[in-house]
């Protein structure tokens, strides 16, 4: 067994008077392929913003391979995000005015890799997702599945340690869903890189090595339990 | 399954041998779980008597490994009534599940732990099933494909059923 890379422990975070976290704990391994279910309002959004420092929890930390996340300044939240993190959400959110290739480039070019470098290694991303063809298309010109695997390419460009995958399947149809999952998953694996996958669907969590389950802000570790 | 049905539609295509009937069967109907020799030959036997297939040839040597059939004209017959008839749905409405979880409630143990456990053995085979679908080909896909429909489906009432045990305890407990 590997060494935890990122530990949430007892997290809590309220949105207003509102609890969406009571006390939720969580260790991905490097590698691995967690899928967090639980039903709409269970929590499980929020844990996995918790976890890749977008959103700062009110109690509990959060730990990156031994750098506690919760403690660190807007700025360093930022730099970690971009260099070793890497997100898909469930609408692709690429940019509609750039094309499909720059879109992927867009986290090598902020972290300072120049252009013809960083789109080289986009091309070849959006190849390995099998949408080498719209590379110069802008997503209003694509379908909603290969937006989601261009979002997946731009999610892996910079190779990162972990991918915090928030319902990517959600808007797809069955056969786009499952291809999106096998593409992530297998990209993943070739490149090590753990994924924190935030679904309610059984299908899509079936992707994943192992499952937790966020019920009213709390995680519980059911195959632990089993 | 009709494994008798199943023959005849293979025998439509060409004739075959027992041995050769069995091992198209189970590439294409049954990977994994293979029939066992005495299924192959009871089925034959029973289409031979029944006047659904002939012997068309015969091997040298002995044992029905050796003969060839071929599928007659009411053994086509029997195919098509078969295919041109639905299957009946299953109705599920007998349920060992949910007869669990209403006897934990009535005897005052944790029904949310059974739907838990439960809940890890359906995850479990899911994946299991999801690894087998995303090596095989397009056949072994849709096989598996039909059994995570439906393993998801018994994990979506397990999740209806946790949500919904307090109603549920205050009607079963005595």
């Amino acid at each position: 067994m590997t060494e935890p890379l990122l530990v949430g422990t007892d997290l809590f975070k309220m949105y207003g008077t509102t609890p969406a976290l009571r006390g939720s704990s969580l260790t991905i391994r490097a590698g691995e392929i967690v899928a967090v279910m639980g039903s709409s309002g269970s929590g499980k959004s929020t844990l996995l913003h918790c976890l890749a420092g977008i959103v700062r929890p009110d109690d509990g930390t959060v730990v990156y391979a031994g750098r506690e996340i919760s403690a660190m300044s807007d700025v360093e939240r930022s730099a970690l995000r971009r260099r070793d993190f890497g997100f898909v959400f469930q609408f692709g959110q690429l940019v509609p005015e750039l094309t499909c290739v720059e879109n992927v480039a867009l986290p090598l070019r902020l972290d300072g890799v120049r252009r013809k470098e960083a789109e080289r290694r986009s091309r070849e991303w959006l190849d390995r997702l099998e949408v080498g063809d719209v590379a110069g298309k802008l997503p209003g010109q694509i379908s909603g599945g290969q937006g989601q695997r261009v979002a997946v390419a731009r999610a892996l460009v910079t190779e990162p340690k972990v991918v915090f995958a928030d319902e990517p399947t959600g808007a797809l149809d069955s056969l786009n869903g499952e291809k999106v999952m096998q593409l992530l998953g297998q990209a993943a694996r070739d490149t090590g890189a753990a994924v924190v996958l935030v679904t309610h669907e059984p299908r899509v969590a079936a992707y994943a090595d192992r499952e937790v389950v966020v019920r009213d802000g709390a995680s519980l570790d059911l195959e632990r339990v089993a | 399954m009709s494994i008798g049905h199943s023959f005849l539609g293979l025998l439509e295509g060409k004739p075959r041998h027992g041995y050769d009937l069995k091992r198209a069967y189970d590439e294409r109907f049954s990977p994994g779980r293979p029939l066992h020799h005495g299924q192959v030959y009871a089925t034959l036997s029973r289409l031979l008597k029944n006047g659904l297939v002939v012997v068309d040839g015969l091997e040298p040597g002995e044992g029905p490994e050796r003969k060839r059939y071929a599928v007659t004209d009411a053994g086509i017959t029997d195919v098509q009534t078969w295919l041109s008839q639905p299957e009946k749905p299953e109705p599920y409405l007998q349920s060992v599940l949910y007869t669990k979880v209403v006897l934990a409630l009535m005897t005052g143990r944790p029904a949310d732990e059974i739907l838990d456990v439960q809940r890890t053995e359906h995850l479990r085979l899911m994946r299991e099933v999801t690894r087998r679908k995303t090596g095989g080909d397009l056949a072994e896909q849709l096989i598996c494909d039909h059994a995570l429909f439906h393993l998801e489906a018994d994990l979506r009432w397990l999740e209806l059923t946790a949500a919904r045990l307090n109603e549920l305890a205050a009607r079963v407990r005595p």
